[in-house]
């Protein structure tokens, strides 16, 4: 018997090719300077953007500027209000990208110079670069619902962006009484996380039935349907309350959506009313997550188009309005792509390789990306939307791989549904891993 | 057999060099796929659980066989039959390249020492001829998964599935299960779980 075996044969198959590699890659640094990367913004999309160039080429400096020292997921968030997790288990610090040899600088980015190739910080630094990655997520458009603005949202929370937001929110609805109604208004589309609202309505549905059950969540939607749609309105109803045939019935939940008038036009935060075609709505708690853009910085730097989001290069995710910077995450426009935290991460690694063979003049490789997204309904309950994508050279575009995902079957199988909650809470490990540590 | 399944390798692992000076017009590389499994299987293939298998250092053949069955709807899985649709034998080949290099971590997670212990008994009586010793073979005929140190939950369902149908036994299995279910009942079964997960 050989004691040769097959994965010891492939690892030094394969430790033979990564030589061959590293040796082609061996012209750069005789070539002199290192080549830099600064990276604007620590999310999910930034700082795995940096990790794995640090990871396929550690000759390369790289440098992420990001303004809070700690970064709170949006993904599970939405657990954080039901009680079902504590804050500080979706709290990650910077320690673990340094251990990859990332530079982390805390502080604001004002500007970028894309002719000089210099990113500037409220701090009064320069750092110049080869390649610039760009993610700085969402932001909210403040006038798209009269009476709402950042202010007002300090005490009328949009939690879309998790951390203190989030902390308020749950405040409020632990201090809500029985009977008391909840009342959310999500945005249009496109926005961050497409299943996050309705998934929210399900954990807070959670909290109410154990702890407020006389309540009810009322829900004034701008959309006709939305994500992973079939199987939130089916999950509502088996485990909450909720009429798919009469949705503005007796059940917890109420859904107003479009047709029958939940369109918001404004909100008076002094009585805590909402103002949609259907009538006002005056919420004990109220939750209003703004339509949405492009984070501030693509703003200044000039990397948006008219829609307020960021055009791309899918296979570089290079700016087709600015070379040698690159977007990727919420800000980018990667449609078929969702807005999701799996996109973002996936993203960032496509993006990754390319700004490393594009760093030594080669082309960028042929990418592949995944999207995967968990809802969690209730206890034992997850759900799970994914897709394969592609990228098409000849029409210059990111195409979904036909046959590839969709959604959990719509039939309730207990026990599958119990697998994706505990593959849900895997799928929160390692992603927050590959990001952060 | 053996013979071939080298060559087979060998000529897989010259495919490698090609698409890591990513050739224009060729597929996606094997790390290029691999990346995008770290989202649930963790950075390079190795989870930090609880539910998720670790998938680095798969065995070529088991990685191979096991993403065609997802794709023909064989395995009884959630996204994973899903997730599989996306590629094609060459994409599928190029990731179990990639896995089978990554070096396998044992998952840091609790077990049952007295069951442990009755478990390690148990493997080597019924398990250890294709999973090795200690549940991890060395042998590259064995096609068989890592049981060792893998997590506990994703174990669970596995051996759930193969008692009650939903998954196939592979070669020797069904005998083997068959066998430890009459000599000792589930608690056999439960006890060989907490030995794999009491491996460091």
């Amino acid at each position: 018997m050989s004691n040769f075996t097959r994965r010891k044969f492939l690892k030094a198959g394969i430790a033979a090719a990564v030589a061959g590699t590293s040796m082609s890659y061996g012209s750069f640094a005789i070539g002199g300077a290192k080549k830099k990367v600064v990276v604007v913004g620590g999310g999910i999309g930034g700082a795995t953007a940096a990790k794995y160039i640090r990871m396929m080429d550690p000759s390369v400096d790289v440098t992420v500027i990001e303004a809070n020292k700690d970064y709170y997921t949006c993904f599970m968030s939405n657990e954080v209000l039901s009680g079902e997790r504590t804050l500080d288990s979706i709290k990650f610090g910077y320690t673990g990208l340094a251990k990859h040899g990332v530079n982390v600088v805390h502080d604001m980015v004002t500007g970028i110079d894309a002719d000089k190739r210099v990113v500037k910080t409220a701090g009064g630094d320069s750092f110049s670069y080869d390649r610039c990655i760009v993610a700085p997520g969402i932001d909210f458009k403040w006038d798209a619902i009269e009476g709402y603005d950042a202010k007002i949202a300090e005490n009328t929370p949009h939690a879309w962006k998790a951390g203190s937001q989030t902390a308020t929110l749950r405040k409020q609805l632990e201090g809500m009484k029985d009977g008391g109604s909840f009342v959310m208004v999500p945005p249009t589309n496109p926005f961050r996380c497409p299943p996050g609202p309705y998934e929210r309505v399900a954990q807070i549905a959670h909290y109410f039935q154990q702890h407020k059950p006389k309540s009810s969540i009322i829900i004034l939607d701008p959309k006709k349907k939305f994500s992973k749609f079939g199987l939130f309105k089916a999950g509502w109803q088996r485990h909450f309350g909720y009429d798919p045939e009469n949705p503005t019935g007796d059940g917890m939940i109420k859904w107003i959506n479009s047709e029958a008038g939940g369109t918001v036009s404004s909100y008076d935060a002094g009585s805590k009313t909402v103002t949609a075609k259907a009538g006002k709505f005056k919420g004990d708690v109220v939750n209003i997550i703004p339509p949405q853009k492009a984070g501030k910085i693509a703003f200044s730097a000039g990397l948006t188009n008219d829609k307020g989001w960021c055009p791309i290069n899918g296979k570089t995710f290079e700016s087709t309005i600015h070379k040698n910077i690159h977007v990727v995450g919420d800000s980018s426009i990667s449609s078929p792509m969702p807005k999701s935290g799996y996109a973002a991460n996936s993203q960032a690694k496509v993006c990754a390789a390319a700004v490393v063979a594009m760093l030594q003049g080669d082309g960028a490789p042929t990418p592949s990306y995944v999207n995967t997204c968990y809802s969690i309904i209730a206890p034992g309950d997850g759900i799970s939307v994914a897709k394969v994508y592609a990228y098409d050279e000849s029409a210059g575009k990111i195409i979904k791989v036909k046959g590839s995902g969709g959604l959990t079957p719509s039939e309730f199988d207990p026990e599958l549904r119990a697998r994706e909650q505990q593959y849900a809470y895997s799928w929160f490990n390692n992603i927050t891993s590959d990001v952060f540590k | 057999m053996k013979q071939s399944s080298i060559l087979k390798t060998a000529l897989l692992t010259c495919g490698l060099v090609f698409t890591t000076a990513s050739f224009a017009g060729s597929g996606p590389s094997g790390a290029m796929l691999g990346n995008t499994c770290a989202g649930c299987h963790g950075t390079n293939g190795v989870s930090n659980g609880p539910a998720t298998p670790s998938i680095a250092g798969l065995d070529y053949d088991y990685f191979v066989e096991a993403m065609n069955e997802f794709k023909e709807d064989k395995r009884n899985t959630t996204i994973m039959a899903r997730i599989a649709k996306g590629y094609s034998e060459a994409e599928i080949e190029a990731m179990s390249k990639f896995f089978a290099d990554k070096e396998y971590v044992k998952a840091n997670q609790t077990a049952d020492a007295a069951a442990a212990k009755r478990g390690a008994k148990l493997h080597k009586k019924y398990c250890k001829n294709c999973h090795g010793d200690t549940g991890i073979s060395e042998d590259q005929d064995d096609d068989s998964g890592m049981l060792a140190g893998q997590w506990k939950p994703y174990m669970t369902y596995t051996m759930a599935d193969y008692k009650s149908g939903k998954r196939e036994y592979g070669k020797k299995m069904g005998k083997k299960i068959k066998k430890l279910q009459k000599d000792v009942g589930d608690k056999g079964f439960a006890d060989l779980l907490e030995y794999y997960a009491s491996q460091k």
